[in-house]
């Protein structure tokens, strides 16, 4: 499944990279702890967080992850959406808590 | 891959520059790929040196990230000269860390930076005088054995 499938199934708003939707997403990690995730995290998972700080660009990168889903209706800095567009990494934005995101990622991943 | 191949390079990363944490990673990590470098070996790198990175920034003034390629492995050796960790064996275990609240509201300073470059490391040595800073290495495998 592509990271557009989750954007539209889950009506969240696109922030940077939109070209890059096409991206195949493997599976999800969810956290914000950066050590966490650089840890634990796989290569085209889609990272739900909280954080907004232009690291999150330089994590998600180095992981080589399919994009960001920042939840709670938080706005990553203006510095983070430039980085990621740099990046080609899509970042999208939700009201909707961390717990419901992965809940219907993990229901549209399962049935797929 | 012979001698020949050898390859390696050496990074300054400055203190409390939070901004460029994860450049050095990057650069180190795409030179890697370039050459060839299996993945799995890419991505432990890719995890030992951008915890190094945040541990310079963090805690040190600055510091020194230095990488080498060889036949059988990747060295990375990270140099600060900084605060220095008192207690190592502490600073060891998951969870523990010193972290001030500007660092952890970023969301560093959860006490898994040392223990993940250890866990990603075959090998791995760190050595600390308070006061003067820390240097670590880390060596991660290409070949089995």
């Amino acid at each position: 499944m592509d990271l557009k499938t989750i954007q539209s199934e889950l009506g969240l708003l696109v922030q940077c990279a939109a070209e890059r939707l096409g991206t195949v997403v493997t599976g999800g990690y969810v956290g914000d702890l950066l050590s966490d995730v650089m840890a634990n995290s796989a290569k085209g998972q889609v990272w739900v967080t909280r954080q907004v700080h232009q690291n999150i660009v330089a994590v998600a990168t180095l992981k080589e992850l399919s994009g960001i889903i920042i939840v709670q209706g938080a706005m990553p800095d203006k510095d983070t959406v430039a980085k990621a567009e740099n990046e080609g990494l899509p970042i999208l934005t939700t009201g909707l808590s961390a717990y419901e995101v992965v809940g219907r990622i993990y229901r549209l991943l399962a049935s797929s | 891959m012979s001698s020949e191949d050898a390859f390696g390079g050496s990074y300054t990363v400055r203190g409390r520059d939070f901004i460029d944490a994860g450049l050095v990673s990057s650069q180190i990590k795409k030179l890697l790929k370039d050459r060839g470098i299996p993945e799995d070996v890419v991505r432990k790198v890719a995890v030992v040196t951008f915890e190094a990175e945040v541990n310079i920034i963090s805690y040190a003034e600055i510091g020194t990230i230095n990488f080498y390629v060889d036949h059988k492995a990747v060295t990375i050796e990270a140099m600060d000269k900084g605060q220095g960790i008192p207690n190592i064996d502490l600073a060891l275990q998951e969870g523990y860390s010193t972290a001030d609240d500007t660092i952890r509201d970023m969301g560093f300073g959860a006490g898994m930076g040392l223990p993940n470059i250890k866990k990603f490391s075959d090998e791995f040595e760190i050595v600390s005088i308070v006061g003067k800073g820390t240097t670590l290495k880390s060596v991660i495998r290409t070949v089995d054995k």
